[in-house]
C-alpha cells in the first residue's frame, strides 16, 4: 500500500477545480473556486457557514452542476449527471445526516443494490456476510455485520458508510461535518481511521467545523469565505494552528473570538435551586442516561456553565428541569420557592426557558415564518382576551429584537429555514426573550453557529445575564464554556462531578473531571 | 454552461412563487373556462349555485379536515361520523327511532330541529373527542383510530337505525338544505360563513398559530410551552363538529337520514384539502385553498356530468387531478428551491 501510495502521491492531484462558480438565484454562492485534493493526503475544507462549502460539496458530490469552471478527476473531466455517477467514478460523500437504511444489517446496507449473487441469480448471504465483515474490520469496526444498523450508535453508522465507500473502490471520501454527533473518544477513533485511510491512498475531504480536530489531522487546508476562496493553510512539520485559521475564516483576528467578556456584577441570590434530582430510566430508552442525584444552585445574573461530554446527563439535567423529562426524585425550588414542572408549558409559566440543543428538530418550525417563529412561545402575550393575535405589536417586538440582536433577515415572513445557524439561533433566543424568563437553559448555544456568529450569541448570552437572568449554558465545546461562565460545573454519568469559579478554570482541569473517574483522576 | 442572467432567473421564480400560491385557483379557472366554452349554459348562476350546493356538505367537512391535516393528522371517520349524527339528529326530532316508518313530518312528536341540530353537532364533536384522546393518550396513530372509527360509527348507525332511513322532517329542518336566501341556497351560506370563521381561526389567532405550530413541528412545539395533545384532541373535535353540521345540512335536504349516507365522503374530503395545497405533512396549508379544492372537485364533476361523462369515469378523472396536483405541487418545490 505505502509503495502505491508514493506513486500516486508523486502523480497530478487527483481531482482538480479549477475556477468553479455557481450561481442561485442570481445569488452567486460559489465564485471562482480552485483547489486540488492528492491521493493519500486530508485536505481539509472550512469556512463558516455560509461560505460556499455545502454548495461546493453538492457540486463534487453530482447534486448540482456547476454554473461555471472545470473539475478533473483522475486526468478526465468530471461532470456527474447524479450522485450515483459521483460515486461510479470513484466520490463518495458522507453527509451529515447519514444515507443508511435502520432496518437494514450492516452488510445488506455496503451492498445495497450490489449484493453478490450465487446460483440462480440469488443473493449469496454467506459471501456478502463474509466481505461485509472484512470491510468493516477495514474500519476498525468489530460488529456482526447482521446487526441492523438501527442498533447502531450514530459513529458505528458512520464507520458504516466508510467501509461502503471503501467498498465501492472510493478513491476519494468526502466527509461532511462527520464530528459534530460524536464523543471525543468516537472522534480519535474516527481520526485514526481517516489517517489510515491517508496510508491506503485514498483521498479525504475533511469538511468542519471544528478546527482543533482539523488542525491535528490535515496536511492541508482550503478556506473559503463568502463564497470565494480565502485561502490555502500548509502543515508545516506541526499542525496548522488554530488562529491562522480563524482569521482566514472570518478575516479577522482569533483574539476578538472566544474572549472572556468584560467583567461583571456579581451575581445576586439564589435564584433555581436543584437538589438530589433524579429520573428513572425509561424502559423504550434503556441507554438513555439517568440524572443520578443532582445537586445545583444558579443565581440570579450568574452564568453558569455546565460541561460534559455526550452521555454525562448535561442534557437530561435541562430536559428535567425544564419539565420535558419525569423526575423520579428530588426538589426544584425557584425563588425560595418549590415547584414541581410536569410539562414544558408548567416550567414555561413558572418563568424557565429552554433553548434545546438540537435546533432543527426540537425549536425551529422550518416551513413557517419568522414572526411565528419568534412568538410560538409567547402567543398569550401577544393576543387579546378573545384569543386574537396582535400582529402589529407582534412585528415591533420581532423588529426591535431584531436590531437587539442584530438578526439579518429579508422580512418577518420568510421562512426560517432560510436563515443561517447562527440567524436561526438569534431568532430563538429572541422567542425566550419576549417571554423575559427568570431562568434561561441553553444547551450547545452555537452548535451549527459559524464563527463569526458564535461570539456574537456569546455576547448576547452576557447581555441577558447582566439583565439578571440566570443563564446555564451547556456545551460540549469547552472554550465556550470558558469564555462565557461566571461559575462552571461539570457532569459525568449523571452527577455533577465538579464546581469551579470561570477564572480559575482551565480547559485539562475540565477535562479531567469531564472524562475520567475519581479514581483514574487520583493516579 | 453559461450563467443565467440575473433578471430572467428572478422573474422564473416570481412566477414559481406565485402558481404555487395560485395553481389550484388558476386551475379552477381554466376548467371553468373549458367548461363553459364547451357548453356556455355551465356558467349559469343555476349551475353555478347547484355546484356550490352540490360541494357545500363535503365542503363543511372539508374545513374541519383542514385542521387535522394541518397537524400532520387523518380523519377517515368523518363518512360514518356524518351517517351516526344524521340518524342521531333524526331520532332526536322525532321523538324515537319508531316512528321511522312514517314517511311524514310529525310535527310535535319530537323535540323539533334545533335539538337534532345540537344533538348532530354533539354527538359529532363527542366522537372527534374520543378519537383525539385515543390519538394522543394511546398513541395509536391517527390513521388506525379513525378507520377504526370508520367502520365503529358505520355500525352504530345500522344499529340505531336497523338498516333503514329515517324520513320526512318538519319544514323548518328541510329549510336548511332546500331553502334560499336571496337567490342562494342556505348549505352554501353556510358553507360559506363557516369558511370565512374558520379561515379568521387560522389565521388570525392563537389558536391557529398553535395548530400550524404542532403540525410544523409537535416537539418543537411542546418545548415552547404548547400543550399539543389539547391541541390534537381539538382538531379531532372541530372536524366531527363539522361532520354533525354537514349531516344536519344533507339531512335536510334530503328530507331523509340514511345509515349509508356520507359512504366515501372521508376520500372526497380528503382530496379537496390536499389538492387546496394542505401539506399531508403538516403545517403548511389555509382554508382558502380547501374552499378552491372543493371547488375545483366539484365544477370536475358537475361539468363532467353537464358533458355526459360517465360517473365511473369522473372518479377516474378527479384521482388523477389529485395525483397532479400533488406532483405539481412537489415539482414548483423544487423548481423554487434549486
Amino acid at each position: 500500500m505505502a509503495a502505491t501510495a508514493t506513486v500516486i502521491q508523486s502523480a497530478s492531484p487527483l481531482l482538480e477545480v479549477s475556477g468553479v462558480s455557481k450561481l442561485f438565484s442570481g445569488i452567486t454562492a460559489l465564485d471562482n473556486v480552485s483547489l486540488d485534493v492528492r491521493a493519500g493526503e486530508i485536505l481539509g475544507l472550512l469556512g463558516e457557514n455560509g461560505a460556499g462549502k455545502s454548495t461546493l460539496l453538492k457540486i463534487l458530490s453530482g447534486a448540482q452542476p456547476p454554473s461555471s469552471g472545470r473539475i478533473t478527476f483522475n486526468g478526465s473531466d468530471y461532470r456527474p449527471a447524479s450522485p450515483d455517477a459521483a460515486k461510479r467514478a470513484g466520490i463518495v460523500t458522507i453527509y451529515q445526516e447519514l444515507s443508511l437504511i435502520p432496518s437494514l444489517s450492516i452488510a445488506e446496507n455496503i451492498f445495497i443494490g450490489r449484493a453478490p449473487t450465487g446460483h440462480f441469480g440469488l443473493v449469496d448471504w454467506g459471501k456478502m456476510r463474509r466481505e461485509a465483515g472484512e470491510i468493516v474490520a477495514r474500519v476498525g469496526l468489530i460488529i456482526e455485520p447482521d446487526t441492523p444498523v438501527s442498533a447502531l450508535s450514530v459513529a458505528e453508522q458512520q464507520l458504516v458508510e466508510i467501509a461502503r465507500a471503501l467498498s465501492l473502490k472510493s478513491r476519494l471520501i468526502i466527509m461532511d461535518e462527520p464530528t459534530s454527533a460524536l464523543t471525543e473518544t468516537e472522534v480519535r477513533q474516527l481520526l485514526s481511521i481517516m489517517d489510515n485511510l491517508r496510508n491506503e491512498g485514498v483521498a479525504v475531504m475533511f469538511v468542519t467545523h471544528r478546527l482543533e480536530e482539523a488542525s491535528t489531522i490535515c496536511d492541508r487546508m482550503t478556506v473559503l469565505r463568502d463564497g470565494r476562496l480565502a485561502g490555502h493553510l500548509y502543515r508545516e512539520g506541526r499542525p496548522i494552528p488554530i488562529p491562522q485559521i480563524i482569521e482566514k475564516m472570518v478575516g479577522r483576528a482569533a483574539s476578538e473570538l472566544y474572549e472572556r467578556p468584560a467583567k461583571r456584577e456579581l451575581p445576586g441570590a439564589v435564584r433555581l435551586s436543584v437538589k438530589g434530582l433524579r429520573t428513572t430510566r425509561d424502559p423504550d430508552a434503556p441507554h438513555a442516561i439517568v440524572l443520578d442525584g443532582v445537586d445545583l444552585d444558579l443565581k440570579a445574573g450568574e452564568i453558569l456553565g455546565v460541561a460534559g461530554l455526550v452521555g454525562s446527563g448535561r442534557t437530561e439535567l435541562a430536559r428535567a428541569i425544564f419539565g420535558a423529562d419525569q423526575i423520579a426524585a428530588g426538589t426544584i425550588t425557584l425563588d425560595g420557592k418549590p415547584i414541581h414542572p410536569t410539562s414544558p408549558a408548567d416550567a414555561i409559566e413558572y418563568g424557565i426557558g429552554l433553548v434545546p440543543e438540537d435546533r432543527k428538530h426540537q425549536a425551529i418550525f422550518a416551513m413557517l415564518g419568522i414572526l411565528q417563529n419568534f412568538s410560538v412561545a409567547t402567543l398569550d402575550t401577544f393576543s387579546n382576551r378573545l384569543g386574537f393575535m396582535n400582529e402589529s405589536r407582534e412585528r415591533s417586538a420581532l423588529a426591535d429584537y431584531k436590531s437587539a440582536l442584530s438578526i439579518r433577515m429579508a422580512s418577518p415572513e420568510q421562512p426560517i429555514e432560510g436563515l443561517s445557524g447562527g440567524n436561526q439561533q438569534k431568532v430563538i433566543l429572541a422567542r425566550w426573550l419576549a417571554r423575559n424568563p427568570k431562568v434561561l437553559i441553553v444547551d450547545e448555544p452555537t452548535r451549527g453557529v459559524d464563527v463569526g456568529a458564535k461570539a456574537e450569541v456569546h455576547q448576547i448570552l452576557v447581555q441577558l445575564a447582566a439583565r439578571g437572568i440566570a443563564v446555564m449554558v451547556i456545551s460540549s465545546e469547552l472554550p465556550e464554556v470558558l469564555a462565557v461562565s461566571d461559575r462552571i460545573v461539570t457532569m459525568r454519568q449523571g452527577r455533577i462531578t465538579g464546581e469551579m469559579s470561570g477564572n480559575d478554570a482551565t480547559e485539562e482541569k475540565l477535562m479531567a473531571l469531564m472524562a475520567l473517574d475519581q479514581r483514574q483522576r487520583e493516579a | 454552461m453559461t450563467p443565467i442572467p440575473e433578471a430572467t432567473e428572478r422573474r422564473r421564480l416570481n412566477i414559481f412563487r406565485i402558481l404555487k400560491q395560485f395553481g389550484p385557483l388558476l386551475f379552477l379557472i381554466v376548467l371553468m373556462a373549458v367548461f363553459t366554452a364547451l357548453k356556455p349554459s355551465f356558467i349559469d348562476p343555476i349551475n353555478v349555485f347547484n355546484i356550490l350546493r352540490q360541494i357545500s356538505i363535503t365542503g363543511l367537512i372539508a374545513l374541519g379536515m383542514t385542521f387535522v391535516i394541518l397537524t400532520a393528522g387523518i380523519d377517515l371517520s368523518v363518512g360514518s361520523l356524518l351517517a351516526l349524527c344524521g340518524m342521531v339528529a333524526a331520532i332526536v326530532a322525532k321523538g324515537g327511532a319508531a316512528s321511522s316508518l312514517s314517511l311524514s313530518a310529525t310535527e310535535g312528536a319530537g323535540f323539533g330541529w334545533f335539538a337534532a341540530l345540537l344533538a348532530a353537532l354533539a354527538v359529532g364533536s363527542i366522537a372527534g373527542g374520543v378519537q383525539g384522546v385515543a390519538i394522543t393518550r394511546l398513541k395509536v396513530p391517527p390513521f388506525v383510530v379513525t378507520l377504526g372509527g370508520l367502520t365503529i360509527f358505520r355500525g352504530l348507525t345500522l344499529t340505531l337505525s336497523s338498516g333503514g332511513p329515517i324520513s320526512g322532517f318538519d319544514a323548518d329542518w328541510r329549510w336548511f338544505g332546500t331553502g334560499l336566501i336571496g337567490p342562494v341556497p342556505v348549505p352554501v351560506v353556510i358553507f360559506a360563513v363557516a369558511a370565512v370563521l374558520c379561515h379568521i381561526v387560522l389565521r388570525y389567532t392563537r389558536y391557529g398559530r398553535a395548530v400550524y405550530a404542532v403540525g410544523g413541528n409537535a416537539e418543537a412545539a411542546r418545548l415552547s410551552g404548547l400543550r399539543v395533545d389539547r391541541i390534537l384532541i381539538s382538531v379531532y373535535v372541530i372536524v366531527g363538529f363539522f361532520a354533525g353540521l354537514a349531516s344536519f345540512v344533507l339531512a335536510a335536504r334530503l328530507n331523509s337520514a340514511e345509515a349509508v349516507a356520507g359512504m366515501g365522503y372521508e376520500l372526497t374530503v380528503i382530496s379537496a384539502v390536499v389538492i387546496g395545497g394542505t401539506s399531508l405533512f403538516g403545517g403548511i396549508g389555509s382554508v382558502g385553498g380547501t374552499v378552491v379544492g372543493a371547488a375545483l372537485i366539484g365544477v370536475l364533476q358537475n361539468g363532467l356530468q353537464f358533458n355526459n361523462v360517465s360517473s365511473y369515469t369522473q372518479s377516474i378523472v378527479i384521482g388523477l387531478i389529485l395525483i397532479i396536483a400533488v406532483a405539481f405541487d412537489r415539482w414548483l418545490k423544487s423548481r423554487a428551491r434549486s
